[in-house]
């Protein structure tokens, strides 16, 4: 299946099992959707329920905000996560703090879904992550979508989710063939362990992790080791139990987000392990990161701002060397 | 003018102003802290729109204790959320600027100017394809009409055909700054006049007020899309507690507090001897005691136990989940 029709399955169907759910953004409806998500739910399911809306993307999430206290389950979309700054006041200034000042009355069950990251050249307002500010936010739930089944699970339990969640995805991911399995009582919010290896824990997440798998076995053969790698999934709530397990067997820990590196969302997780588990460590934790530049339109320019297998198997190495592994 | 209304008018609108002399002086005296914006000379508008918007979705801007009371929320409630108490209306985590009451259908209490409109639209929205065309009323000051939320507001609400009433509060001063300074004219109504029927009002007239938002509300029942109202008025105090309001002069200030819309309907009423002059005294010692009580309920009432801080930042099931 690929990665956008999951996203679309989990859409259409929770819009067939509840009236309440809703779909907005910038053509989602006639159009289909900037990536396909939407494809057929506006013939299926009309103009009412799968609204286009101009393209103001304060008015998106706020308009969504007020359809949530209606009594609706909306799901926002926002084309590009560059394109939700507009929003931010939207999102961090109201469906974040509604419930807590108003000393639990409100509930804003409400879904804002974006891509994000380096797709190909689309320079420097289209290509960014952040995830790091929305993970920054009480009262939001950040999930990041890596694959077909993560996405459509953890889709339908965000749509039905009584809180804002703010729900990521990527650019590169959309037309991507996945493999697909249906699992009943899905917890979006716990971090896949997508190999299992006793030497090093490698956490990443959103499109980074096939950039890892596919550094891994160079890495393995190169160094002799065997890792462990982790799909974090769900940002905010951070599963610290599935990372902490798996540091407590590996003894070292390394980061991969495509993400700048200063004030990136890695830092949080570096920052949480070295509190929690720092005598579990045989070695300083590595954070493979983004550059600290805007996104560069030029190809080059703009894979050197980010990690490539190449990369994270150069990174790891010097590492690895570095600290004696 | 209808007895009974005049009435309701009058005790609502008085109820409003002794609550907020009753605020500032707590205020002073430092039992309420933070923010507070007083509505002192703005009653009509307050009382006005929420006796004839009597169905339907409220959202507000953050100078809203009286429009919440108008709306029937109870002032102890009220007091209480100002005092930080648990037994205030957000249970003490909103303060002044933030009173919700979903009962009430009374959402905000939103202190980012301009940023309650569109989600007062998206309300609209969801309403309209329900079916409910009581739909919502949106209440904000000059200083938001300024902002682009505003702007994408009447311009969604107006592509849309919702059932929205957009009342603008033109006191003419955003803090400081005089609404002439940053808007080609002082006349807000025009920014509407494009997008749908837009009208200037007295809202020192709180007849004329109720009148007005009747007229909004059956035009929005009918499904003939949005409605504007700009009311003009003025706020006696400063914008919030840390400002004398100095910058306004003590001429217009005279000017103004002659249109006083509480001394002014009395002396209509008594005037057309539609309501007789024992009701006002009557009235003015019940309001007196209300508040009282309302102080007294808020004085009395304990502080949020420290286990609230975390209360309410997720609903139950996430709450075990987010560290």
């Amino acid at each position: 299946m690929l990665y956008r029709e999951a996203l679309n399955k989990a859409i259409d169907e929770s819009m067939a099992a509840d009236k309440s759910v809703v779909i907005l953004g910038e053509d989602v409806g006639r159009y289909g959707g900037s990536y396909r998500v939407s494809e057929g739910l506006f013939a299926k399911y009309g103009p009412k329920r799968v609204i286009d809306t101009p393209i103001a993307e304060l008015s998106i999430v706020g308009n969504a905000i007020g359809m949530a206290i209606a009594g609706l389950r909306p799901i926002a979309e926002i084309m590009t996560v560059n394109f939700s700054l507009l929003a931010m006041d939207q999102i961090v200034n109201h469906a974040a703090k509604f419930r807590y000042m108003s000393g639990g009355k409100m509930t804003i069950p409400l879904t804002i879904r974006m891509p994000g990251g380096v797709s190909r050249q689309l320079a420097a307002q289209h290509s960014e992550s952040y995830e790091t500010m929305y993970s920054a936010v009480p009262g939001l739930i950040v999930l990041a979508a890596s694959n077909a089944t993560y996405a459509y699970h953890a889709l339908k339990a965000a749509i039905f989710l009584n809180d804002p969640v703010i729900f990521l995805e990527h650019e590169l991911l959309y037309p991507m063939e996945m493999e697909f399995k249906e699992i009943e009582n899905f917890d979006p919010f716990k971090a896949e362990v997508v190999k299992e290896g006793e030497d090093l824990t490698i956490l990443t997440y959103l499109k980074m992790r096939y950039d890892v798998l596919q550094a891994v076995p160079v890495i393995e053969k190169e160094l002799g080791i065997s890792v462990e790698v982790i799909d974090l999934n769900s940002l905010r709530p951070l599963d610290m139990k599935t990372i902490s397990d798996s540091i407590k067997k590996t003894k070292r820990v390394v980061l991969v987000e495509e993400d700048h590196k200063t004030g990136g969302y890695g830092a949080e997780v570096i920052a949480r392990i070295s509190e929690q588990l720092f005598y579990e460590l045989d070695a300083p934790p590595l954070r493979i990161a983004g550059e600290d530049v805007p996104i560069p339109y030029n190809r080059k320019l703009e894979l050197a701002s980010i990690p490539t297998p190449d990369k994270i198997v150069a990174q790891i190495r010097e590492w690895s060397q570095a600290n004696g592994l | 003018m209808n007895s009974a209304r005049v009435k309701t008018f009058y005790y609502l609108m008085k109820l409003g102003r002794e609550f907020e002399l009753a605020a500032k002086e707590q205020y002073m005296q430092g039992n309420i802290a933070g923010f507070l914006h007083l509505d002192i000379g703005q009653e009509a508008c307050s009382v006005g729109t929420m006796q004839a918007f009597d169905k339907g979705d409220v959202f507000t801007h953050y100078r809203e204790h009286v429009l919440a009371i108008a709306r029937g929320m109870d002032p102890k409630l009220i007091m209480a959320e100002l005092f930080g108490k648990v037994t205030g209306v957000s249970k003490g985590k909103g303060g002044s600027m933030h009173l919700f009451e979903p009962k009430l259908d009374f959402y905000g209490g939103d202190a980012i100017v301009a940023g309650h409109l569109p989600i007062a639209t998206g309300c609209a929205y969801a309403r309209k394809i329900e079916g409910e065309m009581a739909g919502v009323f949106a209440i904000f000051g000059d200083g938001a009409t300024n902002a682009g939320a505003f702007f994408e507001s009447l311009n969604i609400a107006a592509a849309w055909k919702l059932p929205i009433i957009f009342f603008c509060e033109n006191n003419y001063y955003a803090i400081g700054t005089r609404i002439g300074w940053v808007s080609p004219f002082e006349e807000l109504y025009h920014k509407a006049r494009h997008y749908m029927p837009s009208k200037r009002i007295d809202g020192m007239d709180v007849c004329e007020v109720y009148q007005v938002v009747m007229e909004a509300k059956e035009h929005i029942e009918e499904g003939l899309g949005p409605y504007f109202i700009e009311a003009e008025t003025y706020r006696y105090e400063g914008h919030s507690m840390s400002d004398n309001g100095k910058y306004r002069s003590e001429e217009e200030m005279k000017i103004f507090k002659s249109r006083d819309p509480i001394e002014n309907l009395k002396k209509e009423a008594l005037k057309l001897g539609i309501v007789e002059p024992e009701y006002f005294e009557e009235t003015d010692k019940k309001v007196a005691k209300e508040i009282e009580e309302a102080v007294e309920f808020a004085a009395n009432s304990p502080e949020p136990d420290l286990s609230e801080l975390y209360e309410n930042v997720y609903c139950k099931e996430c709450t075990n989940v987010v560290p």
